[in-house]
């Protein structure tokens, strides 16, 4: 019984600390992040709809979560070139990261209309 | 043209000779619309004398009413006979039609006629110039009495005609042409006797009966079908064309009765066998000219059995029915049986029984068939006698008719009893009703035999052989075995040892139907029943033995209708209900709203968006490039092809190259100002 308290709080301490240190980041990472959580529900949404009726448009399902989960991964590589404390990308400019993210991403989607059906 | 003269003449060859006794005139009125279909005047008129001839001559037969061409057909009559260079073929169409029409023609131009027919009798040289010159002067003698149309040399003219006669009775058409021809016979036939009708002084009576010699033999080559009709055939083709057994058949007898009639020997016609003249009647019938029965001489008389199968059983009677050839009632006479012949056997005692004659029915009937007669195939062979001596030259009887009759009756079937034996000794006995109904139930093994023998007798109590007696066993697999009941006598007995059998039977062990027919065309009750079966039981099969054939398969299931095709299709996915797809389509939505009320409260804003004009307008065309692309991309997924999406899209993709570029760059160089201030 003495142990959960402790858990909880230890949890909430850590939930505390991480939402401090999450709120340092600086706003273009957080509209990022935001964006690959709006894309990974829409594929979880997708998901869930398959589970309940079936899968039977199968490429449309996975055209669907593909392009989901694809946004979902590109928007985490401009993240990661965006992001200033990566020394790698030093070099990079955000607008350069930024002009790949939408070619990418426009190539991604050719694929995926033409998957659609 | 062909086609009316064959008709015109057999038309006129029953007709002409005796129009004014009609007895009976089986004209209908197809043939009188066929006959206005064949000779329909072009306007107004004939094309020629001859078809004008043919077309009235038929009319008056028919009792048609005569289409008004008279005056353009007498024009033509008066102009061919006054007319010097007409020829003998044409003078004398044109006197047929003049008697006919009885159109107006001088005197001057009918002697005027005469004298050229007669040249024309004198120059002759082929058989149709004496046929057209002497036909012309008798028909003039008839349409005037004023014009002297007598032959002075009619013994001369009668010899160089029958100069053109060969041996056998036929005639040619010119000395120079050796072919003989039936129908140049009944020419000649005709022309002779009018030059006998036109002869100034008496004819020579030796050449009269050479004349009747070569009509005996014209007879000889007469043909026959095989119903009785008898024709003649002309195989000569002349100019007119072929000539056939209809023309032919009608040229003899009109010129064998013109003659006849002229030279006063009708006695010739006797010396012509009865059947003979039977026999062209049915000719002239059977191609379906309407005829007047005084024309064939003497009428024929038909013998007719309404029912040639009779059954001993319910003891039909035997009836004859006599009438002449055109159906109508026969004189008095009486009809005897005088030979019964059993099939195969030409020789029969005469038996000359007379049928009773009932006047009611005209009928002619045997109570009893004559004795001995037990059921099967008989010919038997009839006689009319007429009661009027008188009549015999009136009525033809064609001698003794045969007709072929089958007798037919109920047989007895006894004594029928299936055996099954062991040895010697009788294993088991089953008595069979026959024919009835049978319930048998046997077993067998191979050592054993089965017996199955039976009784026919006839109504008449004599032994009767039918067509089939045929014992059959079939196996429950279909292979069937079929066994011919031998007879001796009335006995029929089959014997079957199984032991001698068992290859036959492919040993095979199990129940066998079995089955008897016995049947036969005379056999009121033949029959094919079912006795019961038999079960067999019988070695096993040693290695080498045949095996038994497969069935045959039904030719109904091989050729019969196959079974349907039923197409399979796609059965449809099961798709949700739309409210689910639409609750799904509506929580797709939700991340995004999450998404964009996130953007809300991190206090996003637009502050880099270009401020100045041109790289504002670089900005949104960035943003618009964008847009577009996205938008191909739906008109991709709704209807546009990928080749025509990737021109679309490169010239885009270009355009949105340049755009981004510049405004990314700008924006670069500004946020690169930033950090430097």
């Amino acid at each position: 019984m003495g142990k959960s308290p402790t858990t909880k709080d230890d949890a909430q301490a850590l939930f505390q600390s991480l939402r401090s240190a999450y709120s340092a980041t600086p706003t273009n990472l957080k509209i990022i992040d935001l964006y690959v959580v709006f894309a990974v529900f829409t594929a979880l949404v997708q998901v869930v709809y398959m589970a309940i009726v079936g899968s039977f448009p199968f490429n449309s399902f996975l055209s669907g979560v593909l392009s989901c989960v694809g946004t979902a991964v590109l928007a985490v590589c401009l993240r990661i070139q965006v992001n200033k404390e990566n020394k790698e990308f030093k070099d990079l400019p955000p607008e350069r990261a930024f002009a790949d993210f939408v070619l990418c991403n426009l190539v991604l989607h050719l694929v995926i209309m033409n998957f659609l059906g | 043209m062909a086609r009316s003269l064959g008709f015109i003449i057999v038309l006129l060859a029953v007709t002409s000779i005796c129009d004014a006794v009609a007895i009976f005139h089986p004209i209908s009125e197809s043939h009188r619309s066929a006959a206005l279909e064949l000779f329909s005047p072009a306007a107004g008129s004939f094309s020629g004398l001859e078809e004008a001839y043919e077309a009235l001559r038929t009319f008056e037969v028919l009792g048609i009413e005569k289409p008004d061409t008279k005056d353009h057909t007498c024009n033509s009559v008066v102009d061919t006979l006054s007319s010097s260079s007409s020829n003998l073929k044409d003078l004398y169409h044109s006197l047929r039609v003049n008697g006919l029409l009885k159109c107006k023609t001088s005197k001057e131009a009918l002697t005027g006629t005469v004298s050229r027919l007669k040249g024309g009798v004198k120059e002759a040289t082929t058989l149709l110039d004496y046929y057209y010159s002497v036909g012309g002067l008798l028909l003039v003698k008839d349409q005037s009495s004023e014009v002297d149309v007598l032959l002075g040399n009619a013994d001369g003219i009668l010899r160089s005609i029958k100069a053109l006669s060969q041996s056998d009775g036929r005639w040619r058409y010119s000395s120079n042409n050796p072919a003989s021809s039936t129908y140049a016979a009944g020419v000649a036939l005709e022309t002779l006797s009018g030059v006998i009708s036109l002869a100034a002084s008496a004819i020579d009576e030796n050449l009269i009966g050479t004349l009747k010699n070569d009509i005996v033999k014209l007879f000889d080559s007469i043909e026959k079908y095989d119903d009785g009709a008898y024709y003649f055939d002309d195989k000569v083709i002349d100019a007119s064309g072929h000539q056939g057994p209809l023309s032919a058949t009608s040229a003899v007898v009109r010129g064998l009765t013109t003659f006849a009639s002229t030279s006063g020997t009708l006695n010739v016609l006797y010396t012509i066998p009865e059947e003979k003249i039977l026999g062209l009647a049915r000719f002239f019938l059977g191609v379906g000219v309407p005829g007047n029965s005084k024309d064939l001489v003497s009428v024929p008389l038909i013998l007719s059995l309404p029912a040639t199968v009779l059954s001993l059983t319910s003891n039909d009677k035997l009836k004859v029915r006599v009438n002449t050839v055109l159906g109508s009632i026969a004189p008095p006479l009486s009809v005897k049986l005088m030979q019964v012949f059993s099939s195969g056997s030409k020789d029969a005692p005469v038996l000359k029984e007379e049928l009773k004659f009932d006047p009611k029915e005209a009928i002619h009937t045997m109570d009893a068939l004559p004795e001995g007669v037990d059921i099967g195939e008989y010919v038997f062979a009839f006689e009319i006698v007429l009661s009027d001596p008188e009549d015999k030259r009136k009525y033809a009887t064609g001698g003794r008719t045969k007709v072929p009759i089958h007798v037919t009756g109920v047989v007895g079937v006894d004594n029928a009893k299936l055996t099954l034996l062991e040895g010697d000794s009788v294993e088991s006995e089953k008595k069979l009703n026959l024919p009835g109904k049978n319930d048998v139930a046997l077993s067998a093994n191979h050592l054993q035999k089965l017996h199955l023998s039976f009784l026919l007798t006839t109504p008449l109590g004599k032994p009767f052989k039918p067509h089939q007696a045929l014992f059959k066993l079939r196996h429950e697999t279909g292979v069937e075995h079929i066994f011919v009941v031998g007879n001796s006598g009335k006995q029929f007995k089959i014997a079957l040892d199984f032991l001698g059998l068992v290859e036959k039977f492919f040993y095979l062990s199990g129940q066998y139907d079995i089955e008897l027919i016995v049947g036969d065309a005379a056999m009121e009750n033949s029959f094919l029943q079912p006795l019961g079966y038999v079960e067999l039981d019988l070695p096993k099969v040693p290695e080498k033995a045949t095996r038994p054939p497969s069935q045959a398969v039904d030719p109904y299931l091989r050729y019969g209708p196959k079974a349907e095709i039923n197409h399979i299709f796609r059965v449809p996915e099961k798709r949700p209900p739309q409210e689910v797809s639409f609750a799904f389509l509506g929580l797709v939505f939700v991340p995004f709203l999450v998404f964009l009320i996130g953007l809300l409260r991190l206090g996003v804003n637009l502050k880099n968006f270009p401020t100045s004009t041109v790289p504002a307008t670089f900005a949104i065309l960035f943003h618009g490039g964008i847009a577009a692309v996205l938008l191909l991309y739906v008109f991709f997924w709704l209807k546009l092809d990928l080749f025509t999406t990737l021109k679309a899209l490169g010239v885009i993709g270009i355009f949105l190259m340049f755009v981004g570029h510049s405004t990314l760059s700008h924006i670069a160089s500004v946020s690169v100002k930033v950090k430097s201030a």
